[in-house]
């Protein structure tokens, strides 16, 4: 069981060690230029690829999970969002759900003692899930300023929100201060281990669990402490970081002098990320906006709901049931389409 | 079968929700005794024309599949991933966080890690992975990918048919995955190869050619809703005279057969009876129930997708006939989840039939404008809300209630308010059972989608502890001795169940309720309810 997240623990290992060595050893346009822009080519290729693939199929059916009252008799109080019977209470409950995991919040967990059952909120699962969720997007949205040139005032002030935290020491002897502490990234550190320890130790969950839902956790956790280490540690020159992310964007390419081994190692991880993202189970990303139960209105009574491949069936007619049962229901009273023919007397032989 | 189901106490006892040390892709299947469905009787299968009617046994090692049997697999999947979204983005997106694990009653019945949703579905997704996805076909198992084999084919079978499609993991998955879905699509699969259970297939074939589930030809049919009337005039005195395949009535009536069948469901049909007779009387309401579309419920749901539409094609091609309004339906729950969400994208559009309008209260149903059937919970709330229903709650004031909400009205509809408005109106005593397991987190009987047959007791009885809970903390709690339900499988499923778990439980329809309560014109004094059983007060009346 243990093999799952070994290998994907060595694959990030390996990952590791080649970026490292390839980058001491003089490769460092291949993993600061090269292959961040194969990966940036394969996610924005495979997504869409992955996503108009869904798209082609069609819904034939439009079978939401109602998690609320119909909408029914007006004296009756409908569900808007959680049983939606607009468009705008779908598009509600879908925002509660992309925005705020709406349904993981229902969580509850399941416990027996002496045969007793009870479900008690289980709030946890939520809480990592958000907290890893949003602290990813904050940092990815304050990395933009590596990307653009003026940076736009909203990633500085989401920048300035996220460092507001600061640790110095100003005292005679020792000034030692740290620079503006980013709560996203320990967070994100935080939450990313809080999910792979569930992952080890809730026993359900590691035995369902996959190499491939270790790897992108240990990915994940790889980023984060080369960005950790970068910025509070190493103290890594930020200017020809810049540098170099700026002619990416601009395609006037340059490695310059000074960036250290750990920055391709990240930049190998984030890249590495990237190309997987379009073929693995990151994809819910998308999958989750595409979701047939979440994302339909509930009202298929109301409204028809059309099938483009409905095709014609072998059906069993009244008729040919009447025919079977004709006599029978006649005997029973029951009015029939058909009366049975009388039947034709016999011939009489005429004498001569 | 019964008895060598375990007892409560030792299937307790034996409940383990801890995981093996194998993993589950090198646990094989062990299918076993009291856990599974007979094999599809061939002339049923033979009867709707589906694929590889033969005698087989699940227990024998060599299931007399064709040649090509993984091929027939492998394009067949294909298939519905291209006809299907659900079923492609579902196969994509699982991050496998476990949230649906413990939702499952079934899992938290069996301890069986392979009745977690997640597992279910990733039975189906492994070979997913291996057919259709590159990263699968490269890493294997490490991939999670694994080829069909006879023993995965084993596994599908054996786990598709422990699963009700109740659709509660569907409630909690944060990305809606629907394991009925799955279900669905995995049977569909399995019928391509000829492997369905009887419980299913035979009724199918039943529904197919005399119009309802038990086989009931048109004569018998008519029989047993006459033998109703009789009880009805004996403990009323009044003799409901309803009509049958009537043209130009104002409505068709199409209710589940097992209410016609076996009790307690048949108690509810004298419901419906009474409560048509009142209006009749009263309203000159003009209603008509068929013989040939004498099937609310519809197994072929259970089957495949081709088979639900064909079983379902009667109820429009009846009322297109006999040319009523519209339709009203019956207490039943995956009958109400195809009405709901198939049937008007199945047979539609009923273009021939009239927005139903409630000819008593003047209601129109704007929920049902394009389907034009109508839940009869719909139909007495609405009477009652408008004051038409004479109406005495004290005649169910021994009958302490609950409500149990059948999982299709709850997740694939949402009807939650109207049987619980009648029910407040028609009897004096109604608790909930707890939170977290009524409403959208409903428990399954336990025996739905097809699994309600004798050889497969202990799984029904293990899947429906967790409903059987619930209603033993309201009994201990409230003295609730009657489980209240708008569902024929539920009428079918819980006696069994209670008597397992809850012993001095009771199961009624919601109709039957409201006829113990309803006052007939010029009935007579009753002295018993519709069971036979004493009033409260009439206890002593009997001498």
């Amino acid at each position: 069981m243990n093999k799952n997240y070994l290998v994907s623990l060595l694959a990030v290992i390996g990952l590791f060690v080649i970026a490292w060595v390839g980058s001491a050893i003089g490769l460092k346009w291949l993993f600061g230029i090269v292959i961040p822009y194969a990966a940036l080519v394969v996610f924005v290729a495979g997504v869409w690829r992955k996503v108009m693939g869904w798209a082609r199929s069609p819904v034939p059916f439009r079978i939401p999970t109602t998690c609320g009252q119909q909408k029914t008799m007006p004296w009756i109080k409908q569900a808007a969002i959680e049983n939606p019977s607009t468009k705008g209470g779908v598009f509600v409950r879908m925002l509660l759900e992309i925005l705020a995991f709406r349904s993981l919040f229902r969580n509850t967990r399941m416990k027996m003692r002496e045969g007793k059952l009870s479900y008690n909120l289980e709030i946890f699962l939520w809480v990592g899930a958000l907290a890893f969720h949003y602290a990813f997007l904050t940092t990815l949205v304050r990395h933009l300023r590596f990307f653009t040139e003026p940076i736009p005032s909203w990633v500085s002030l989401i920048e300035k929100v996220d460092s507001f935290f600061r640790v110095e020491i100003m005292y005679d002897p020792i000034h030692f201060g740290l620079p503006g502490i980013y709560v996203s990234g320990l967070v994100l550190l935080a939450a990313v281990t809080y999910l792979f320890l569930r992952r080890l130790f809730v026993r359900p969950v590691r035995y369902i669990s996959l190499a491939s839902d270790y790897f992108p956790l240990f990915l994940i956790m790889g980023i984060a402490l080369t960005g950790i280490f970068m910025r509070y540690f190493t103290k890594v020159d930020i200017t020809s970081i810049k540098e170099l992310t700026m002619g990416l964007v601009t395609f006037h390419w340059s490695i310059p002098e000074g960036i250290g081994n750990l920055f391709f190692v990240h930049l190998f991880f984030v890249s590495v990320l990237l190309a997987y993202f379009p073929f693995s189970k990151l994809m819910h990303m998308g999958g989750v906006f595409l979701s047939p139960t979440r994302n339909l209105t509930a009202n298929t009574r109301e409204v028809r709901h059309v099938n483009p491949w409905n095709y014609p069936v072998k059906v069993h007619t009244y008729e040919a049931y009447e025919d079977e049962f004709r006599e029978k229901m006649i005997e029973a009273g029951l009015p029939v389409e058909k009366m049975p023919e009388p039947k034709p007397e016999e011939p009489k032989e005429e004498k001569e | 079968m019964a008895d060598e189901t375990p007892k409560p106490s030792e299937l307790l006892a034996k409940l383990d929700h801890r995981p093996p040390a194998t993993g589950w892709m090198d646990t094989p299947v062990e299918i076993r005794k009291g856990m599974y469905c007979y094999a599809a009787n061939p002339k049923s299968v033979k009867a709707l024309g589906l694929p590889n009617a033969r005698q087989w046994n699940p227990l024998d090692d060599d299931w007399k599949l064709p040649d090509n049997w993984q091929q027939i697999l492998h394009e067949g999947f294909k298939e519905r991933l291209e006809k299907f979204r659900t079923f492609k983005v579902f196969m994509d997106i699982c991050v496998r966080c476990g949230a649906c694990a413990d939702k499952c009653h079934f899992f938290i019945g069996t301890g069986d890690p392979k009745n977690m949703p997640v597992l279910r579905a990733e039975l189906l997704r492994s070979v997913y992975r291996n057919d259709f996805t590159t990263f699968g076909r490269i890493l294997g198992r490490l991939g999670g990918a694994r080829p069909m084999t006879m023993n995965v084919l084993k596994e599908w079978w054996y786990y598709m048919f422990q699963c009700t499609e109740c659709r509660r993991c569907s409630v909690f998955c944060p990305y809606g995955i629907d394991t009925a879905e799955i279900t669905i699509m995995g049977r569909e699969l399995l019928n391509l190869l000829g492997l369905n259970i009887d419980w299913i297939a035979t009724p199918v074939a039943n529904c197919y050619r005399t119009g309802n589930h038990l086989g009931i030809q048109p004569h018998a049919f008519k029989d047993m809703i006459d033998f109703f009337c009789d009880d009805i005039e004996e403990i009323t005195g009044i003799r409901p005279n309803p009509q049958f395949n009537k043209k130009g009535a104002d409505i068709l009536f199409i209710t589940p057969s097992g209410d016609v069948f076996a009790d307690p469901g048949t108690y509810t049909c004298m419901g419906y009876l009474m409560l048509f007779h009142f209006l009749q009387e009263k309203y000159g309401f003009d209603i008509t129930w068929s013989t040939y579309a004498s099937e609310g419920g519809n197994f072929g749901f259970f089957t495949s997708h081709e088979v639900m539409k064909r079983l379902n094609a009667k109820m429009y091609l009846e009322a297109k006939r006999l040319g009523v309004k519209w339709i009203l339906g019956g207490e039943c729950g995956h009958m109400w989840r195809v009405i709901h969400q198939y049937m008007d994208t199945m047979n539609g559009p009923a273009d021939f039939l009239e927005e139903p309008v409630n000819p008593v209260t003047g209601t129109k149903f704007e929920n049902a404008k394009s389907t034009k059937m109508v839940h009869i919970a719909e139909f007495t709330a609405d009477l009652i809300k408008h004051g038409k229903l004479d109406l005495d709650p004290s005649r169910n004031d021994n009958k302490i209630i609950t409500f149990h909400d059948s999982c299709n009205p709850a997740r694939g509809m949402g009807m939650f308010e109207e049987p619980r408005y009648v029910i407040r109106n028609v009897a004096n005593h109604f608790y909930e059972m707890p939170a977290n397991t009524i409403r959208e987190n409903t428990f399954c009987c336990g025996s739905g989608a097809g699994l309600n047959a004798g050889e497969n007791m202990e799984l029904r009885m293990a899947g429906g502890l967790p409903r059987a809970n619930a209603v033993k903390y309201v009994h201990e709690k409230f003295g609730v001795n009657m489980l209240a339900c708008i569902c024929a499988i539920d009428r079918a499923a819980l006696p069994t169940s209670m008597e397992y778990w809850v012993p001095e439980m009771d199961v009624t329809g919601l109709h039957e309720l409201v006829a113990n309560a309803l006052i007939l014109p010029g009935e007579k004094q009753r002295e018993t309810d519709l069971r036979g059983e004493p009033l409260p007060g009439m206890e002593d009346a009997d001498e």
